[in-house]
């Protein structure tokens, strides 16, 4: 019920929306639960477990009843807390956890069968049969428990991530924070004030306090004028601060735009912050207790501060005859507040024996409730007194137990709070996160004017670390009552008394769990699932170790508090990967080539982040391999063109470069000599194979590396790491020069020709034999050139400056194809080197040595290299080790599979007889079949073999005669003709 | 009978310009740019050589000399970016110079707001007084590796790989978005 001259909202706004279908009328600056309870719903939501019908209990981000599901479609959006949930025009809310429907809900059957479900009823009843676990028991549990769901499509919404630095970093906008802010921004520092509500201001906006002499919630428009005309002050308002982590970082989730229904084209619905502050306030506030007794979740049982803040700031009485219950003074304070605004206060329990009365309305003292009624909705409460029980008709129930300071944010970097006997209640640890300073209700300052000191202090050491000066202001005047607080956790008493109401966890749960020797607090927690729902046991953690340390007859602060760990408040996954969905989940890497091998339909293959041509697809050409053995023909017979600009390339200068390639290579490159190329192998510490690739000498002290495509990175890391780390007396300069050059592969017996059409001095045999290298001008453009081959054929690499690629590229084809030739992708690539014998990475897979690829020779004796004498360890050069062969199939599968094993012919094909693997397979179109390469015992020595290859994932079985890896060409005659 | 000529294309060619609300994004033609590493003990002459030949000294970590069309951008250890003017010959006596023009998209980030687009991407601190005009980092941008320089009160330079042009523009895109999108 709305009460008339109450609360913060624009009544001159009204706003329509809808909950479950129906129709709902609210204003202006309620949340979805304020607009709800003025129009009378209290039924919001059902237990997790249980089905209970569930109101709400909170007025904050801590709720953990009245959980809702907005939007309809792709961009669904479940349990979002009906709390926080800002009402909007056309706003569509729905209730989760029931069928069919809210108020009448099946599954509520659930409740009925509460005696057999309690703490590990899972575990014990569900172990036998055991296949049933998975096939009948989990998929029953899991749909009859649970919380709303995802659409199941792909989210529509856009998320956004982004940074933020600031020299303090204030964490809530309530009387201390807005003190700390304002302290620090009037000094000059860089602040950033972050608070999860839409309006800042706190707990002033809930009560009815005085500061300075003006209303809270006045003083509080006026410090953040303030502090809004400030420019070294940023004000985030539905910012959730929700980990502290290291070196001053913090996470931080704003809502940016849940509270709307327009969401411009391109606008974040989050941002996920990462902010690093030099120092930090917390001020966080607190979060009120629950108390348990039987049957404290009807609907219409709330926590006294959300009652008052309903009231107060949203102009709602959340019942027409209200009951309060607690043990401190607030009950006083609610019980002012309702009787102010004329709503019927038809009694207050203390639970304090020797707290104050009041002749405005009547006060039990030394009560306690101890039941309620009302299935769907509180009726009445019965209150429990030394003089016996009576039933009291109420339809809100206001409670409190106290208030737990909201500590967690100091104890995400593993930091344990301390236990307050005078307050009943953990306080913050002081020093436990670096550079964080705590102040106001999250330190245990319960009084405004305490609130006010603290923001003041802890801003103004803050300022001092920072090296800022500024004058202390002055405290506001405002109260400074005392806590008065006596223990009250739960009510003894039978039935359930619930403690955690998002997993519906009772006392009775935690008792059970002690009796059953689940003592500690953290087995307590997982027996019981106590704290582990969406909430994370805000509202139930300290009360629960308080029964279980009563149930173990322990101290509190040595039952001891669970592990609080980020994020302080529900994170979608969606914001924490703002930005890396799609093709944003890593940089696209484009070839000078990469528009033109779309165009001619070549399907792309990701190489790293590199995209490559597989095959270049011809018309009448319906598979990749019709197209695959055509370009292999065509490489073969007259030329072929394929872009090889993503192989890795360093430029290597210095006095001591020579020195370095010796030193970073199995073979010698000092003797190389100028204008000349040598293939190349790099070992890693350990001795085994790193990488391959060539190098050229272009000068006296200048060489060119390449490196495979995938490894260039982790070559350029390693050579980085030589550099500065093994060698720095050396005089060595590396530069990636990988993306300032284009270069393209000109293979077969016509690539001459081809090149010959663009080079400026057509090339000849004894000026660019085989493995020679230099400049040439391309079309009037300088560029380089390297008769290298990875095909076999007699072939080239030219490369022009990046800027030049796509129209050489071009030429290129266009002159390949005048000579009956063309484009080559990947597949062909790959299948022109197995017929070679030649490696890449499917052999040099980072377990095969020197010697296991045969090319143990290449490890140059006359001088040491990395890797080398790691390389010499007995296990990696004894007899049986698998080595480098090639593999024909002669049976009657003619089927080879890489990743398939082998076995001697005769032996069964089970692990203990395993001889080797198969690593790279391909069908040679020049020989007719399918060819392997494979790792084999002794490989080089059985050459002519028959072996038996089985892929028992595939459950193929073929006969192979183990070959030298060079299939084509032993000799190397067309590389040099 | 040759009549094929090298057409040049730029990295950023039919990416950019873009404006999304007060921020815009366009191609930077660099002119030529060298990376310059000093062989071993001749930073100090490499500096003097620069001093004369280019009229900038070689810039400390994390900041740039010179101005615009000339500028010297320190590029990591012992490694700067000569962006501009064809490097002196007089260099290579004390430095590796090695052609970098074709490797580096270089696109100028400029307006209100673009420090905020640059916060959603680039995990540094850019705010104006820990980031002046003639700073520069090298960072991420969002997950690419880039070099940014402040250039001017609202102006940053920003250098990615040639090849991760389109990335770059569809990075700075979506952030340019949300930034307008906020108003």
């Amino acid at each position: 019920m709305r009460v008339a001259g109450r609360g913060l909202i624009d009544r001159g706004t009204p706003v329509e929306f809808s909950f479950d279908g129906i129709r709902y009328s609210g204003f202006q600056g309620d949340t979805l639960a304020s607009a709800l309870l003025a129009n009378g719903v209290r039924l919001m939501g059902r237990s997790f477990k249980y089905h209970r019908p569930r109101g709400v209990l909170t007025a904050g981000s801590e709720e953990p009843n009245a959980l809702v599901t907005i939007g309809r479609g792709a961009a669904q959006d479940p349990n979002v807390r009906a709390t926080m949930q800002e009402i909007y025009p056309g706003l569509e809310a729905r209730s989760q956890n029931r069928w069919p429907s809210l108020n009448f809900d099946v599954m509520a059957m659930n409740d009925l069968a509460a005696p057999f479900l309690g703490a590990g009823f899972y575990y014990k009843t569900f172990m036998w049969p055991r296949s049933f676990w998975e096939k009948l028991y989990e998929p029953m549990i899991r749909r009859a428990a649970g919380l709303g769901a995802l659409s199941g499509q792909a989210n529509t919404d856009r998320y956004e991530s982004a940074y933020a630095f600031c020299d303090l970093l204030v964490i809530g906008a309530g009387p201390a924070g807005l003190m700390a802010a304002l302290t620090a921004g009037r000094a000059g520092a860089d602040v950033i004030l972050a608070d999860e509500s839409n309006q800042m201001g706190g707990r002033l906006l809930a009560e009815t306090l005085e500061v300075d002499g003006k209303p809270g919630h006045v003083w509080a428009d006026e410090v953040l004028a303030e502090l809004r005309a400030m420019d070294n002050v940023r004000l985030m308002t539905r910012t959730t601060v929700a980990g502290a982590y290291d070196q001053g970082t913090f996470a931080a989730l704003e809502r940016v735009l849940h509270h709307t229904g327009d969401r411009p084209a391109g606008a974040p619905l989050e941002t996920y912050w990462r902010i690093a502050a030099r120092r930090s306030v917390l001020a966080a506030g607190a979060l009120e207790r629950p108390v348990a007794f039987r049957n404290n979740d009807r609907p219409g049982i709330m926590t006294a501060g959300a009652v008052r803040a309903y009231l107060n700031r949203w102009g709602v009485a959340t019942g027409r005859s209200v009951t309060i219950f607690g043990n401190t003074d607030d009950i006083h304070r609610t019980a002012r507040d309702l009787l102010a605004a004329g709503v019927h206060v038809a009694a207050v329990i203390d639970s304090r024996h020797d707290g104050p009365v009041s002749t405005d309305y009547p006060v039990l003292r030394g009560a306690q409730v101890c039941g309620s009624s009302g299935r769907k909705g509180l009726e009445s409460i019965t209150v429990r007194r030394a003089s016996g029980e009576e039933r009291i008709q109420t339809d809100c129930l206001a409670m409190t137990g106290g208030w737990n300071p909201s500590v967690h944010l100091t104890c995400h970097m593993n930091g344990r709070p301390t236990w307050r006997r005078d307050i009943a209640a953990f306080v913050p640890t002081p020093g436990a996160v670096p550079g964080m300073r705590t102040a106001g209700a999250c330190n245990g300052a319960f009084s405004t004017a305490a609130c006010l000191r603290e923001g003041i202090s802890a801003a103004t050491e803050a300022l001092s670390d920072l090296g800022l000066k500024a004058p202390k202001p002055e405290p506001p005047q405002a109260e400074d009552q005392p806590y008065e607080i006596a223990q009250l956790w739960a009510v003894p008493g039978k039935g359930r008394a619930w403690l955690d109401f998002q997993n519906d966890v009772t006392v009775k749960d935690v008792k059970q769990a002690a009796t059953e020797n689940f003592r500690s607090v953290e087995h307590m927690k997982r027996y019981t699932t106590q704290g582990m729902a969406t909430d994370q046991g805000k509202n139930s953690n300290v009360a629960a170790l308080a029964i279980l340390a009563d149930a173990t007859g322990r101290a509190i602060p040595e039952t001891g508090t669970t592990t609080f760990r980020p994020p302080y408040a529900p994170i979608a996954i969606a914001a924490l990967g703002a930005g890396a969905e799609g093709a944003g989940f890593k940089p696209q890497r484009f070839t000078a080539s990469h528009k033109a091998s779309v165009a001619r339909g070549a399907p792309m293959v990701e190489a790293g982040l590199w995209y490559r041509p597989s095959y270049f697809p011809q018309p009448g050409e319906t598979t990749w391999r019709q197209s695959c053995d055509r370009e292999v023909q065509m490489v073969r017979s007259a030329v072929g063109v394929c872009d090889v600009s993503t192989l890795g390339k360093i430029d290597i200068q210095g006095r001591d470069a020579a020195q370095f390639l010796d030193f970073v290579y199995t073979n010698t490159f000092s003797t190389l000599k100028v204008g000349r190329v040598r293939y190349g192998l790099m070992l890693r510490e350990d001795g085994f194979v790193m990488d391959d690739g060539t190098t050229a000498r272009l000068g006296d002290s200048h060489f060119l590396m390449t490196t495979t495509t995938a490894a260039a990175g982790d070559v350029m890391k390693h050579l980085e790491f030589v550099r500065q780390g093994l060698r720095p007396d050396w005089d060595v300069s590396l530069v990636s020069v990988t993306e300032q050059w284009a270069q393209f592969a000109v293979a077969g017996p016509k690539s001459r020709e081809v090149l010959n059409g663009v080079l400026d001095t057509p090339l000849d045999d004894a000026a660019w034999p085989f493995m020679a290298c230099g400049p040439v001008s391309v079309l009037g453009v300088p560029g380089r050139l390297f008769r290298i081959s990875f095909s076999g054929e007699h072939a080239y690499e030219i490369a022009v400056p990046a800027r030049y690629g796509a129209s050489l590229f071009d030429i290129l084809t266009r002159r390949a194809e005048a000579l009956g030739g063309g484009l080559y992708g990947m597949e062909a690539l790959n299948v022109l080197r197995i017929e070679k014998g030649f490696i890449t990475h499917a052999e040099i897979h980072g377990r095969t040595t020197a010697y296991d690829i045969g090319m143990g020779r290449m490890v140059s004796q006359k001088k040491d290299c990395i890797g080398k004498i790691m390389s010499e360890r007995p296990g990696l050069e004894e007899p049986g080790r698998e080595r480098l062969v090639g593999l024909k199939p002669i049976g009657e599968s003619r089927q080879l599979l890489a990743g398939a094993h082998l076995y001697n012919e005769e032996d069964a094909p089970v692990r203990t007889n395993d001889q080797g693997y198969v690593t790279s397979v391909c069908y040679s179109p020049t020989l007719g079949c399918m060819l392997g390469l494979a790792f084999l015992a002794d490989g080089p020595d059985r050459h002519g073999e028959i072996v038996k290859m089985v892929d028992h994932l595939r459950g193929v079985t073929t006969l192979c005669e183990v070959t030298d890896p060079v299939f084509f060409d032993p000799e190397g005659e067309r590389v040099r003709g | 009978m040759c009549v094929d000529k090298l057409n040049a294309q730029t990295p950023c060619d039919g990416l950019l310009p873009l404006t999304i609300g007060t921020v815009s994004v366009t191609e930077v033609d660099p002119g030529a740019i060298h990376a310059v590493s000093a062989f071993q003990g001749q930073a100090k002459s490499l500096s003097e050589a620069m001093k004369a030949a280019h009229g900038m000294a070689l810039p400390a970590p994390n900041r740039a000399t010179g101005k615009s069309g000339a500028r010297a951008v320190w590029f990591g250890p012992g490694q700067t970016m000569l962006i501009g003017p064809a490097p002196d010959p007089s260099l290579s006596a004390y430095a590796a110079v090695v052609d970098q023009s074709d490797a580096w998209a270089v696109v100028r980030l400029e307006g209100d707001g673009a420090e905020d687009v640059l916060a959603r991407l680039v995990p540094v601190d850019l705010r104006p007084q820990n980031f002046k005009r003639g700073y520069t980092a090298r960072t991420l941008l969002f997950h690419m590796t880039a070099s940014i320089t402040r250039v001017g009160e609202k102006a940053f330079q920003i250098m990615v790989f040639r090849s991760m042009a389109t990335s770059l523009v569809n990075d700075l895109q979506r952030a340019m978005e949300g930034v307008a999108a906020r108003g």
